[in-house]
């Protein structure tokens, strides 16, 4: 459960002072399906960044079940990416030094796994989003579409209570791109998660339960779209 | 994962690390190689001091050098009317006198007493430097050639020139023309306790044919030569020598470690006789003395300084800033060039590593900002880049290990001789030294000088610098790239292209 309350980002880039998110109020229950878009520049990274424990808001408040984000220091923010958090990027964000397994591992690393434990998850990760025969590939072995795979596996093998996709689908093909999304929406059903994506392809916002749209730093809930 | 991490970073990295880990290399040889080279340098110092004062030999004790009166010059010869044989015109000369060397001055034998009582001496002995000259030759006649009128009678004899004219030409003497043949011949005489051999000049020196000298030896007239010089003068064992007029047997023969060192003398003589027959009853111009522990030698030369107020008291630190020639060329160079050069190296080893760990780092920005959005603590970061560093540290430390060692090797295979020199500290040049008589180049050997081969030892204290020089890098160069990694906004890093 997310709860948004008057939540203001500025940024001080060169003397101009950039509001990305303008008094955000917003709260997103468990197990929800959210699409934000909005046009470039409107806020929408800087917003997961927000319920992804990233970075604190200049005012306001972000609360994250019992924690409150905007409070707390960045070793507790970290420990909370750690424990509830996924996150998949448009460019993958791979470890190009580290073989798929391994990338699926470094999220079990900062909890404490044990290497064996942490062999067999990341297996089991990776073979959840059908890359049982990749295990030793570097991201530059593998095709965009399977890189994403690896990172949902590593965004997944932690059993985070929420997911949160940054235009997942932006850098691939159309026929990819329904495939990472089927593979998404399945996660989301079969695991409960709360699944937030940023996204500038209506196809893919469609299929969301709630759609939000921002603005030069302003939330406006769209209508929900008959399926 | 930290291990798995690292070892793909590096693998995945290489050329990263192999320029950090070269550089470090360089720098971790060249301190391996001029630590040894300069260990080196100070064992042929500690050697060249050694040929030259003795073994054993901790702290020497002399007398600084007094203007000689002119009554009290030594050397003098002194050729009354009746010396030597004259014959046909011509005077036959052989004299010799034994002398304090111009270089040392004499001081009271009971001074020895003073030394060996003092507390940390673990031996002392004495010695008397002395000088033979022998004056040989011809000269003519007094009268001789003087006037020409009794011109007749010598020349008759002495030479075919001689004539009655009034304007006689000079005759007499070797060359009957009036000239005169002569050659003055010089040795140095050590007056040494034949009894003790631990402490002082006949330590350092090996025997080559008889023996030495032993406490039978005290008040006879027996002496030992140097090899060298005895070669030079077709001397030998058994033969005699004359020595300040008396006449010596030669008992032995010796050569020593060094050419020419201080304590090295021509001829060697029981230390009572020397003082008899040089007139200098009681005295004696050095004494050698070996501390009872070595770390207790400045303490011992303060006491010394304070029980003998005018003596010179030199300890082996103190003679090593007199040794000269090529040994303290390579000394002063591998103190200050290599020195400075391993700085140099060293520091811009650590440069190279801290530049390229922190271009590393901002390479990665966006890997980082993406572990840390999977809940990687800074710390997990730092550690990590930090290990990365140490690692390549510790490879560029044993390349370096390698490197330098290969380097040493060379140098002793190689193995360049240094010359070494040794001013005497009792050398002091007073005001009255060279003008006072005892003339002829009768300069005692002042300096001494002795080849050594360097040898560059490799000793584990070295390579354990050697080896923390290189986790020092790794560490500063992984401190400051991991400082720059942790203050990475996560956000911040994530929106990085890269
Ligand atoms: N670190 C930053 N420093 C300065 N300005 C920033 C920073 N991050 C974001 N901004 C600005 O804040 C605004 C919102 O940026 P944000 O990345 O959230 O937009 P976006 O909706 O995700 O755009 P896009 O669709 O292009 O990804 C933009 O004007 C951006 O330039
Ligand atoms: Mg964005």
């Amino acid at each position: 459960m997310y709860e948004l309350k008057n939540v203001t980002k500025t940024y001080n880039a060169s003397k101009r002072k950039i509001t990305a998110l303008d008094s955000v109020n917003l709260s997103i229950p468990d197990g929800q399906m959210v699409a934000i878009q909005g046009p470039t520049g409107g806020g929408k990274s800087t917003l997961l960044q927000m319920l992804g424990a990233l970075d604190r808001p200049t005012s306001g408040e972000v609360q994250l079940g019992s924690s409150m984000l905007s409070k707390l220091g960045d070793g507790k923010l970290a420990a909370i990416r750690a424990k509830e958090v996924g996150f998949v990027f448009q460019g993958f964000n791979l470890i190009p030094t580290l073989t798929a397994l391994e990338n699926v591992e470094t999220a079990l690393a900062p909890l404490g796994v044990s290497g064996a434990e942490r062999r067999q998850r990341s297996q089991d990760a990776l073979a959840s989003v059908g890359l049982s025969e990749r295990f030793g590939h570097l991201p530059a072995e593998l095709s965009g579409g399977q890189q994403q795979r690896v990172a949902i596996a590593r965004a997944l093998v932690k059993r985070p209570d929420v997911l949160l996709a940054d235009e997942p689908t932006g850098a691939l093909d159309e026929d990819t791109r329904d495939e990472i999304m089927e593979l998404l929406e399945s996660f989301w059903r079969d695991q409960g998660l709360t699944l937030i994506i940023v996204t500038h392809d209506s196809a893919v916002a469609r299929r969301a339960e709630r759609r939000l749209h921002i603005k030069g730093g302003k939330v406006t809930e769209l209508a929900a779209q008959p399926a | 994962m930290f291990g798995t991490y690292l070892r793909r970073e590096l693998v995945n990295r290489r050329k990263q690390t192999v320029i950090i880990s070269i550089g470090m290399a360089l720098a971790i040889g060249l301190v391996i190689l001029v630590n040894s080279i300069s260990a080196g340098v100070q064992g042929a110092q500690a050697s060249v001091l050694q040929s030259v004062y003795g073994v054993g030999t901790d702290i020497t004790i002399s007398q600084a050098a007094v203007a000689p009166t002119a009554g009290a010059a030594p050397g003098a010869f002194a050729f009354g009317s009746g010396s030597g044989a004259t014959a046909g015109g011509t005077t036959t000369l052989n004299q010799s006198t034994l002398t304090t060397s111009r270089t040392e001055t004499v001081f009271d034998a009971t001074q020895l007493d003073t030394v060996s009582a003092t507390s940390g001496v673990s031996a002392a002995t004495a010695t008397l430097s002395l000088t033979n000259m022998t004056f040989s030759g011809q000269l003519p006649s007094q009268a001789t050639g003087t006037s020409g009128t009794t011109g007749g009678a010598g020349g008759a004899v002495g030479g075919q020139a001689g004539s009655s004219t009034t304007q006689t030409a000079p005759t007499g003497g070797p060359d009957g023309a009036g000239g005169s043949s002569f050659s003055v011949d010089n040795f140095t005489v050590l007056g040494l306790d034949p009894t003790g051999a631990s402490v002082g000049p006949l330590s350092a020196v090996t025997l080559a044919s008889g023996r030495l000298l032993t406490a039978a030896d005290v008040g006879t007239d027996n002496a030992v030569l140097d090899s060298s010089y005895a070669t030079s003068a077709s001397l030998a064992t058994g033969g005699t020598i004359s020595i300040g007029g008396t006449t010596f047997t030669i008992v032995g023969t010796v050569s020593s470690s060094g050419s020419d060192s201080v304590t090295a003398s021509d001829v060697y003589i029981p230390l009572d006789v020397a003082q008899t027959l040089s007139s200098n009853v009681g005295k004696i111009s050095n004494i050698y003395v070996t501390a009872s522990s070595s770390s207790g030698v400045d303490q011992l030369a303060t006491s010394l300084k304070s029980a003998l107020p005018t003596a010179t008291v030199s300890t082996q630190a103190d003679l090593a800033s007199t040794v000269s020639g090529s040994l303290s060329t390579a000394s002063s160079l591998v103190s200050n060039l290599g020195t400075w050069l391993s700085i140099l190296v060293l520091a811009a080893a650590f440069l190279i590593a801290i530049l390229f760990t922190i271009s590393g780092v901002t390479r990665r920005t966006r890997e980082f900002g993406t572990l840390k959005a999977v809940g990687w603590s800074n710390r997990r970061i730092v550690s990590q880049v930090a290990g990365e560093s140490v690692v390549q540290g510790l490879i560029g430390g044993a390349i370096g290990i390698v490197v330098g060692l290969v380097g040493v090797l060379v140098v002793n295979i190689i193995a360049p001789t240094l010359s070494g020199s040794a001013a005497a500290t009792s050398a002091a040049t007073g005001p009255g030294g060279g003008g006072a008589g005892g003339g002829f180049g009768a300069a005692a050997k002042a300096v001494a000088s002795t080849t050594v081969t360097l040898q560059a030892p490799v000793t584990l204290g070295i390579i354990l610098i050697a080896v923390g020089l290189a986790v020092l890098g790794g560490l500063l160069a992984g401190a400051i790239g991991g400082w720059r990694a942790a203050r990475l906004r996560p956000a911040e890093a994530l929106r990085s292209v890269g």
